[in-house]
């Protein structure tokens, strides 16, 4: 009896995956626990295992390809056994497509066969003529005559826009010529400053979340900022004596985030969620840190980090961090926080506004440390100062509320030892 | 202009020669009683007696020495072979000795010598007597080879091997004797070797071919014509020197190429055109070069194995399609 693998939920927003990577391939036997995918959620990539036992009969999604919650990814069975009608019943979009583009990838690698064997005879007066010509290779790279590459590169056409009319899609001259007919009048005298090439990025899975969340966030609630200017001189005194006694290296964002959490205890407007009837004042703090990674963001979260020590924020957030640039975040590491932190500190960024994390009411941007001329004592000396953006949803957290909760913050670091209290 | 057979056209090269230059001899089977297998030679025994045209016995590597000891010690021998086929028996006196004799003397010794004949395949003569010898020939030092494809060529060419103070292999093709064409009635007319010549001007595709092939490209560029595709014809005439800047000029031009070549494919003139092309053309090159030539296969007796094996007008155009991706 054929089972159908489907697409599995892997986190609670997600809609669609897109498959990473097949660890099977047709005709592998699996058994159940076994990992036969590797699946690209919303945030993570997921391992997608077998819950049976069988033959892998068919794969119909490419890597590479999206298929949406449910979606049929691969039939299992006993080898040699019909699956046409679980083929046929599909019902999914992607399936039928990558069904397609199977049989039109085999039939280009029988076409690759024949050309093979019709091999390039040096002589023409043999009986039977060639009728296929010369390479066709499926490696992806682009194949043009060294004339027409030449007339590419001297017009400044990029050969990946142009259709190939030769033999195997082989770009000629007369593929150039063309091409220069219909292309943008601009494109040849740009084309002398240009190093760079323009090209269309599939948006991935990850980067579709970030938007759609950004923006719903941005567009439904209604943010402000405030700012505030935080000495730093013994938070950084503190974090040079405590480095030294220390294996663990702790970070100013740790020392943030520890200050935060305490304030969060003690604000707990900040520490809410608007639900549009209701607004839910967590009883706990969990604080999220953005940490930028090549595809996109991610915001691992540090669970109770009003009751963990410095030393194991420190080491918590490394982790994290570590893991969500491997994309080995689980969906449950990044969810449930209560307030998010952002700090861009470490590009020189001295201030910045952050979109606020749903469903945060707040989130804090840090920015960098600077070294600034200061009044003490009716004298200019030299002082460190931070400076701190909190974005509120207004419909939550009022002015003079987030402007509490930045003295707070502002007080616990410039005070660190209170952080002890 | 005047029209005259190809083999008038080397008599007259040969005896204007003889005439201006009295050390200029010829020699070979049957070249003096019996007027020239082929005829080239005729009436010149009777014009200049035994002395400068000499019958030899069926000996070739004994008379081709003998030529190339003649022309160490001043004289300017044209020795004659009945065919190139049968040459390959003087292949020592003309690759180990003809060719070297300067060299090894460091200049020394000249080797003002011509050894002609015809070349390639006459028709039903079988295996041993159809073979190509121009690109052999062509791979050692020291050598000139020509291959040519009308009695104009021929005399003119004629003219300048005897001259020339290296070993000229100076071949024609059997078929052609009889084969008229206008020649210059210029006094002493000369082409030197090394010169190739577009004898058809077009614009689609260079074709290169010499010798008989040259014939068929002809052929094959006519009927290409009606088809619409206009055919550049370049006969390179000397194979050795070769004139590569008038090839490559053409391709810069067409920017595609088939070579048409009566030798096997291996190793061969069209192997060698396509090497240099790819070297000095490359960046104008739209399609890769064809070639078409000989299988890799002897001579068939059989008329019709025979006409299949030899290179005809449809080979060309199948290649010349191959290029314009015209399929």
């Amino acid at each position: 009896m054929a089972i159908k693998i489907e697409m599995p939920k892997l986190s609670d927003t997600m809609e669609e995956g897109v498959i990473a990577s097949w660890n099977v391939k047709e005709g592998d036997k699996v058994s159940a626990g076994d990992i036969i995918a590797e699946v690209e959620t919303d945030k993570a990539t997921m391992e997608v295992e077998a819950f049976d036992e069988g033959t892998v009969l068919k794969i119909l999604v490419d890597e590479g390809d999206a298929v949406p919650l449910g979606g049929l990814m691969a039939v299992l069975g006993e080898e040699g056994e019909d699956i046409s009608d679980i083929l046929e019943g599909a019902g999914n979009g992607d399936s039928g497509e990558s069904e397609e583009k199977a049989e039109a990838k085999e039939s280009a690698a029988e076409d690759k066969e024949e050309s093979k064997s019709s091999e390039d005879s040096t002589t023409l007066t043999s009986p039977k003529s060639e009728t296929s010509s010369s390479s066709s290779s499926d490696d992806g790279r682009i194949k043009a005559s060294p004339l027409a590459r030449k007339m590419a590169e001297d017009k400044g056409i990029n050969l990946e826009n142009v259709q190939g009319s030769g033999p195997g899609g082989r770009i000629i001259k007369v593929d150039i010529e063309e091409y220069k007919e219909t292309a943008q009048p601009a494109a040849a005298s740009a084309a002398a400053f240009q190093s760079l090439e323009s090209r269309e990025v599939k948006v991935s899975q990850m980067r579709k979340t970030i938007g759609r969340r950004l923006s719903e966030s941005k567009f439904s609630s209604p943010h402000f900022y405030e700012t505030i200017d935080i000495d730093m001189k013994a938070a950084m005194a503190a974090r040079s004596s405590m480095n030294e006694a220390n294996d663990v290296k702790i970070s100013f964002n740790d020392i943030v985030v520890k200050a935060c959490s305490i304030a969060l205890t003690r604000h707990q407007a900040v520490n809410s969620s608007w639900y549009g009837d209701i607004i839910k004042e967590h009883g706990d703090v969990h604080v999220a840190v953005a940490v930028a990674i090549d595809e996109g963001l991610m915001t691992p979260v540090i669970r109770h980090s009003d009751k963990k020590g410095l030393l194991q924020i420190s080491s918590e957030t490394r982790e994290l961090a570590g893991l969500a640039r491997d994309r080995k975040l689980q969906p449950e590491q990044m969810e449930g926080s209560t307030f998010t932190i952002s700090n861009l500190g470490m590009f020189g960024i001295e201030e910045f506004t952050a979109i606020i994390n749903p469903p945060n009411a707040c989130i804090l941007a840090v920015g960098a440390i600077r070294d600034v001329p200061v009044v003490e004592n009716g004298e200019v000396v030299p002082g460190k100062r931070m400076k701190v953006t909190l974005s509120s949803d207004h419909r939550i957290v009022d002015g003079a509320k987030a402007a509490e909760f930045l003295n707070t913050v502002k007080n616990l670091l410039e005070n660190p030892l209170s952080m002890l209290l | 202009m005047a029209e005259l057979q190809f083999r008038e056209a080397i008599r007259e090269a040969i005896d204007e020669e003889m005439a201006r230059e009295e050390k200029v001899f010829i020699m070979g089977e049957e070249v003096a009683e019996y007027n020239g297998a082929y005829k080239a030679t005729e009436g010149l025994l009777d014009k200049y007696g035994y002395k400068r045209v000499i019958d030899t016995p069926i000996s070739e590597l004994g008379f081709a020495g003998i030529g190339v000891g003649a022309a160490m010690n001043g004289l300017r021998p044209i020795v004659e072979f009945m065919t190139f086929n049968f040459a390959v028996l003087a292949a020592d006196q003309i690759i180990n000795h003809a060719s070297k004799a300067g060299y090894m003397t460091g200049g020394q010794i000249s080797m003002p010598i011509v050894f002609r004949g015809p070349n390639a395949s006459a028709g039903q003569l079988g295996a041993t007597h159809s073979v190509a010898y121009d690109s052999m020939y062509a791979h050692f030092p020291g050598l000139k080879v020509i291959y040519t494809s009308e009695p104009d060529d021929a005399k003119g060419l004629l003219k300048s091997a005897i001259r020339d103070d290296n070993p000229v292999l100076f071949m024609e093709s059997e078929q052609m004797y009889g084969m008229k064409g206008e020649v210059s009635e210029e006094e002493d007319y000369i082409i030197p070797i090394g010169k190739g010549k577009i004898k058809r001007e077009g614009s689609d595709v260079t074709v290169v071919a010499h010798g008989k092939m040259y014939h068929v490209a002809k052929q094959a560029a006519a009927q290409l014509e009606k088809d619409g595709v206009d055919v550049e014809i370049i006969d390179p005439r000397t194979v050795k020197p070769l004139d590569l800047p008038l090839i490559v000029e053409s391709i810069k031009k067409t920017n595609r190429c088939v070579v048409v070549d009566e030798a096997h494919p291996f190793a061969g003139f069209a192997a060698e055109i396509g090497f240099l092309i790819q070297r000095e053309a490359f960046d104008y090159l739209d399609a890769p070069v064809q070639r078409v030539t000989l299988p890799d296969v002897n001579a068939p007796f059989a008329k019709n194995l025979f006409d299949a094996w030899l290179p005809d007008a449809k080979n060309v155009i199948e290649a010349v399609n191959k290029v314009t991706y015209r399929n």
